[in-house]
């Protein structure tokens, strides 16, 4: 656990970074610091390892005040990925990612052993082990950076915004990567980013700061899209919130159809409304086809429409709601984890269950219901 | 010129020995006191200015003063090489302050941010992550230093030290040109000697530098 304890940070100009700022980072949980640049977040983030030190207030790692320890010390017990990677471009990945262990006196052999072993974890083949930093691509060199800062297995990371300078899709991929390993680590994470999406997508509770340095809203996601607590985070959290706190609903029950389907490669039937389902032979959906403009005979790749979305049955109901409206058929296509078909939502279907789930939510929080 | 080098070369190869000691040393030394002085420069910025400005005006002496008044200060002999070495020192340092200083800056700042966060304390971040980084930077302005200095060693030959320039005093004297000549030669192939030491000294500690992109 991390805690801040009316926290400021003034400089001698007089310009204030972070103003008496009191946040709890759980542990094993991510805590996102979100906001404008200027906000301070950013300064927040460096006070915890004291690359900043607090001009008043206290910072403590579990029971104990950051202050006592000697900086090397503190910061060697604590992972720091940035933006970068900052990476050293005179050693090797494998060397870059034994950094730490090294440090703390660990043997050379051993230490790199401990690299191998976070190369894997990170997703990196073992071929890049003994490249340098400027051999590889920007996400790659972003992994050894995560790599790198969990080698000494710290139970606490500091992250600065470490996937906003790489491109769309493999931030997405890198964030996923991020879920999943926290998943098995289980570390307390403060994460700082100016992207919203991101803050919403990977926090357990998201910081909003605003500039000035001043707590606006701590929240889970999911709260902070449908609560925002003033104008200054509604307008931060931005459009669309409506639609995005659906991505924190379980889909939950889904009342899927049975939908009729022909595999891949067979002859094609008319179906009743013109669209019919094609699937492998392992009844992964492939798309859907249109007999009206089909000629006959057997059902090729390219004849597929493939703008549905797939909705999973454990999902949310954001998914379920966009494989819905993503359908040129109509009916959004709901898989079971393993991609195989279970069936078929109408819109309809979806928002009648989204209707289901906000009436019982405004029930538990009406005034009758308050006091969780 | 190669009757010359012959009935000579005795007296050629001690000057010769004599020239390489008299300018590599100075490089060694200069180097090691230049690195703390460019760390000065570059740490606190404020100092920038003044102390590349005070080495840049260290090698405007006249190299004939600095060897006439040398001893005077230091208490040598007039002839002893020590004037000459410390000479050299001096025109070193000057020259490599900035390079120094430009060298260790050319470190970019998040991999400066990075290694201070995991846990490098000062002197330890300077030794295992900047001063590798700022290796090409230095070496170039080492690759200078130390051709400059061949050359400014045969200079010392007109206040009588022995090395490569007597060859050019006597040669002068006699109005005779193959010892010239032979002075020449040798120098230009010392310098390309010692240029050459330094480039792959550079090249065996920057393995990383040729490592591109696969394709």
């Amino acid at each position: 656990m991390i805690r801040f304890e009316s926290v400021s940070k003034k400089y001698p100009d007089g310009t204030v970074a972070v103003d008496e700022l009191s946040v709890i980072a759980p542990s094993g949980q991510i805590t996102v610091f979100v906001g404008p640049s200027g906000c301070g977040k950013t300064t927040s983030l460096r006070m915890i390892n004291r690359m900043i030190e607090p001009t008043s207030g206290q910072i403590w790692l579990d029971d104990k005040d950051t202050a006592g320890f000697s900086a090397a010390e503190l910061r060697r017990g604590i992972g720091y990925v940035i933006q970068h990677a900052g990476l050293f471009p005179h050693r090797t990945v494998m060397d870059n990612v034994a950094t730490v262990p090294l440090l703390l006196g660990q043997g050379k052999r051993e230490a790199r052993a401990r690299a191998m072993e976070l190369l894997e974890r990170v997703g990196l083949d073992a071929k890049f082990a003994k490249r340098y930093p400027a051999q590889l691509s920007g996400g790659q060199q972003q992994r050894v950076g995560v790599a790198r800062a969990l080698a000494a297995d710290p139970p606490v990371m500091l992250m600065d915004e470490p996937f906003s300078a790489v491109d769309p899709v493999v931030r997405h991929d890198l964030q996923e990567e991020f879920l999943r390993l926290q998943g098995e680590l289980g570390k307390t994470i403060v994460f700082v980013t100016h992207d919203i999406d991101e803050a919403v997508k990977l926090g357990d509770q998201v910081a909003v700061m605003r500039v000035g340095g001043k707590l606006a809203q701590l929240a889970p996601p999911a709260e902070l899209l449908t609560a925002p607590a003033d104008a200054f985070v509604a307008g931060f959290v931005g459009r669309d919130r409506g639609y995005r706190a659906l991505a924190f609903e379980p889909a939950g029950a889904l009342p899927t159809h049975d939908e009729p389907t022909v595999v891949l490669g067979s002859d094609v039937s008319a179906a009743p409304d013109g669209w019919v389902l094609v699937v492998d032979d392992q009844r992964q959906p492939q798309g859907w086809l249109d007999t009206a403009n089909t000629p006959a005979g057997k059902v090729g790749q390219e004849q597929l429409h493939r703008g549905g979305t797939l909705a999973t049955h454990s999902g949310s109901l954001r998914a379920a709601l966009d494989a819905a409206l993503s359908s040129p058929s109509g009916r959004g296509v709901v898989v079971d984890d393993a991609g195989r078909l279970i069936g078929s939502v109408t819109t309809a279907e979806v928002v009648e269950l989204i209707e289901d789930h906000a009436t019982k939510s405004r029930a538990s929080q009406s005034p009758a219901g308050a006091g969780t | 010129m190669i009757t010359y080098f012959k009935e000579h070369h005795a007296e050629i190869l001690s000057w010769l020995v004599s020239h390489i000691w008299l300018a590599a040393v100075p490089v060694v030394l200069g180097l090691i006191i230049a690195l703390p002085i460019g760390w000065l420069a570059q740490r606190y910025r404020w100092l920038y200015a003044p102390l590349v400005s005070i080495a840049g005006l260290l090698y405007t002496i006249p190299s004939i003063a600095l060897f006439v008044v040398l001893p005077g200060l230091l208490g040598t002999k007039v002839l002893d090489p020590i004037n000459v070495a410390v000479a050299l020192t001096i025109y070193t340092v000057a020259l490599l302050v900035r390079v120094v200083a430009d060298g260790l800056a050319s470190v970019p700042d998040d991999v400066a941010q990075a290694a201070t966060a995991m846990g490098y304390g000062r002197f330890q971040r300077l030794v295992a992550v900047e001063l590798p980084i700022a290796v090409p930077v230095i070496a170039a302005g080492l690759r200078v230093a130390a051709v400059s200095n061949v050359s400014l060693v045969a200079v010392a030959a007109t206040i009588g030290v022995p090395e490569l320039g007597q060859l050019f005093t006597n040669g002068f004297q006699l109005s005779y040109f193959p010892p010239i000549l032979i002075g020449i030669v040798l120098c230009v192939a010392l310098a390309l000697v010692f240029d050459t030491v330094i480039v792959l000294v550079t090249r065996m500690l920057t393995p990383w530098r040729r490592a591109v992109q696969p394709s």
